[in-house]
């Protein structure tokens, strides 16, 4: 079995195939223990996880803490909706002082990009990213390979649709790195508003003319999260116009291949990016999505601690 | 103090003196330039052979932090990195603790430095009264004081109206607006440029057409109102265009660069490194092209540093936490020489841009060594190599995107008002 050098995991861009598909495969065996009467396995015993969530989450910290317990690693949640700045004690402190009670990883989402790199050069555990800015979320990255290559078997020659607000989508930054990195081909859609200069450089990305033209024979349908707090201000008119001309629905769903996957990360806006037939329809692999998580997260948290499978 | 230049390379563009001459300071003042001039008596004799002997360095853009901000610079600490850098003069900006909006404080500046200063500091006041760029702040008791400009440097003077009029009664009064040429709206919460490298790294982008659509503004208000302005730290493609576009037009528009303009991309941010972090932020391998372009052909008339000290815990911080700027004063001349060496300058054109153009600009009444003018000469080792080390540098703060590296061409021995400041 290949062997994953990587202490911390902060980003696809940082992984080789190799390492990705270990990741994936982990994770695949992963599943077993979750389908299990008793969920539970001593794989990380004695270990001790620090989730330090600098911004909201309900799913990714959720399904993080059920990974570790379900290695038996001792998991502990901190949720502060501060920043570095507005609490007084920098990022590093707070680290540094998690730190002293001797975590072996500390996952994090951080609101500002880079964040894991800066923490890396500060401290000794293992780091794992669960988001950071409009960067990369490696975890659902790894966890949508995983979903579709339950769907096809395979990861390399799929065409993938993105659509919404690339620029601010750490999402999509992390699929176009892993996508790419196996061999499947990115197509993105969004107002030209969402669209990052150069992005098309990341790999082999497409960046269409309009969401049509990315749907036109995808096997997978990558809807993106818009919040009118967010995108309204000046990024697009309301979310009216948006789902008109960038939401996903019963008759665009069309133009994919047929039984394509339709995919999102969560969370939601029903009617906004897609439409709830879309979201709960039988092409849907959302739930399946967020199943998946937990066994990506379990092979994450395996793999930084360098464990052997018992 | 007395001395005697021997055998030097003197290079001094206001009298297109460049020749192997002997220079004789006598009491502060340049007393005569010739071939083998002996010594008097007493006169301390420095063997410059094989160095540049130039009039004295002018960075007309720096931070010295004096008052209020000390723990990132002062006035003895800055002025000491500015005569290692070769620098004779430099213009400090207003952005203190108080702001330079009055006579109090610009006195304060002027009298330390020279109790306690290595060189000559000209305080830059600011346009409008406390940077809140809403009213003017007394540009005539600015002037009087001792001010050589005003700007609200770090951010433009939003209001078009209030830029409009304090060109035209800092014309007046005879005192230059330099100008922090931004649109704001467009910079947003941006950290860094608007471009590939912005897209890779998740950052949020500041594009260029911010600085240009600026730029722009302040040409045409210039313009409009036949008054000069000095547009700071051009870092833009657009804003060379526009600028150049202006001079042939007649507009009475001067700007200047900085070395990190020149010489680095926002490549430099990969890693998220807070040392590449400033504003404007450093830009694409084109707009270096153009800047360069810029400066050959007379467009950029100075090169000046924005030394901006910061303290490691402003800076060793998530990179959109951590505060915009690096030093400069310490790095400028060998950064600046390597546009002689890769032959994107001549010799004569970098002494311009670094002593004559500033002292022009502004008024400075230095930039020269015609005879009977202040003895501010800086003399120059082409050769000589160095490294940048955070523990040698003279700054208090050490935020250099160029730690560890390995320089050419270096200030040998900066000699302020006759006396020698800085001898390598």
């Amino acid at each position: 079995m290949a062997e994953f050098k990587h202490k911390h995991i902060i980003a696809l861009r940082d992984l080789s195939k190799e390492d990705i598909e270990l990741l994936i495969s982990t994770a695949e065996s992963m599943r077993e223990i979750n389908s299990r009467d008793i969920k539970k396995v001593p794989t990380l015993r004695g270990k001790t996880i620090i989730n330090l969530f600098y911004e909201a989450s309900t799913r990714t910290r959720t399904s993080f803490e059920i990974a570790g317990k379900r290695l038996s690693a001792d998991t502990v949640n901190i949720t502060t909706a501060s920043s570095s700045t507005t609490k007084g004690e920098t990022l590093a402190d707070t680290a540094l002082n998690l730190l002293a009670m001797k975590p072996d990883i500390i996952v994090m989402r951080h609101s500002v990009s880079g964040s894991h790199y800066f923490l890396a050069n500060k401290i000794n555990c293992s780091i794992i990213n669960a988001g950071d800015g409009a960067h990369e979320h490696p975890s659902q990255g790894l966890l949508d390979l995983l979903t579709m290559k339950d769907r096809f078997g395979r990861l390399d020659g799929l065409k993938v649709a993105i659509v919404g607000d690339i620029t601010h989508s750490r999402v999509a930054r992390s699929n176009i790195q892993g996508l790419t990195k196996l061999g499947s081909k990115v197509f993105l859609a969004g107002p030209p508003t969402m669209m990052p200069p150069g992005v098309e450089k990341l790999g082999d990305v497409t960046v269409c003319t309009s969401m049509n033209e990315a749907l036109q024979d995808a096997d997978v349908v990558m809807m993106l999260r818009i919040q009118q707090e967010r995108q309204g201000k000046t990024l697009m008119p309301n979310a009216r116009e948006y789902s008109r001309y960038f939401g996903l629905n019963p008759g665009n769903i069309r133009l994919a291949k047929p039984g394509a996957m339709i995919m999102h990360p969560g969370p939601i806006n029903r009617g906004v990016e897609m439409s709830s037939s879309m979201v709960d329809g039988e092409q849907s692999w959302i739930l399946k999505q967020v199943e998946n998580g937990v066994a990506v997260r379990m092979s994450m948290l395996y793999h930084v601690c360098g464990g052997e499978l018992e | 103090m007395n001395l005697l230049i021997k055998n030097g390379r003197v290079i001094d563009p206001s009298q297109k003196i460049d020749d192997t001459l002997d220079l004789l300071v006598e009491n502060g003042l340049v007393k005569e330039i010739g071939k083998k001039l002996s010594a008097p008596s007493g006169v301390a004799v420095v063997d410059a052979a094989g160095k540049y002997v130039v009039p004295g360095l002018i960075d007309m853009h720096v931070h010295l932090r004096d008052p209020g901000l000390e723990y990132k610079e002062d006035i003895i600490s800055g002025t000491k990195a500015a005569v290692a850098g070769g620098f004779t003069s430099v213009c400090c900006m207003p952005n203190t603790k108080p702001v330079i909006d009055n006579k109090t404080v610009a006195s304060y500046i002027i009298n330390k430095a020279k109790s306690e200063g290595f060189c000559n500091v000209f305080p830059v006041g600011s346009i409008t009264y406390g940077l809140s760029g809403d009213r003017m702040s007394e540009m005539g008791e600015l002037k009087e004081s001792g001010c050589v400009a005003v700007s609200d440097d770090g951010k433009p003077v939003n209001n078009s109206e209030l830029m409009m009029r304090a060109l035209q009664y800092a014309a007046g009064m005879g005192i230059m607006v330099i100008s922090h040429a931004e649109e704001l709206e467009l910079v947003g919460d941006g950290v860094m440029n608007e471009g590939f490298t912005s897209t890779e790294l998740g950052l949020k982008g500041i594009p260029r057409v911010a600085e240009d659509i600026a730029t722009s503004r302040e040409t045409m208000l210039a313009e409009y109102t036949g008054t000069p302005i000095h547009i700071a730290h051009v870092s833009t493609k657009g804003s060379v265009r526009i600028i150049r576009e202006a001079k042939a037009r007649g507009v009475k528009v001067t700007c200047e660069t900085a070395p990190h303009y020149f010489t680095l991309t926002d490549d430099a941010v990969r890693g998220y490194n807070t040392n590449a972090k400033m504003n404007p932020p450093l830009r694409e391998a084109d707009d270096v092209a153009a800047i360069k372009e810029g400066l050959k052909d007379g467009t950029i008339d100075a090169i000046a540093t924005d030394h901006a000290p910061h303290h490691q815990d402003e800076k060793d911080v998530e990179f959109n936490v951590a505060m915009n700027g690096i030093i400069g004063l310490e790095t400028s001349l060998s950064l600046s020489l390597g546009l002689v060496e890769s032959g994107n300058l001549t010799l004569n054109q970098l002494i311009e841009k670094m002593s004559c153009n500033p002292s022009n600009i502004l008024g400075l009444n230095r930039g020269t060594l015609t005879i009977g003018s202040v003895a501010d000469i800086t003399l120059i080792d082409p050769t000589g190599e160095w490294v940048v080390d955070a523990d040698k540098l003279a700054s208090k703060s050490k935020n250099s995107p160029w730690l560890g590296q390995k320089m050419t061409g270096v200030a040998a021995a900066t000699i302020v008002g006759g006396n020698v400041m800085y001898k390598r």
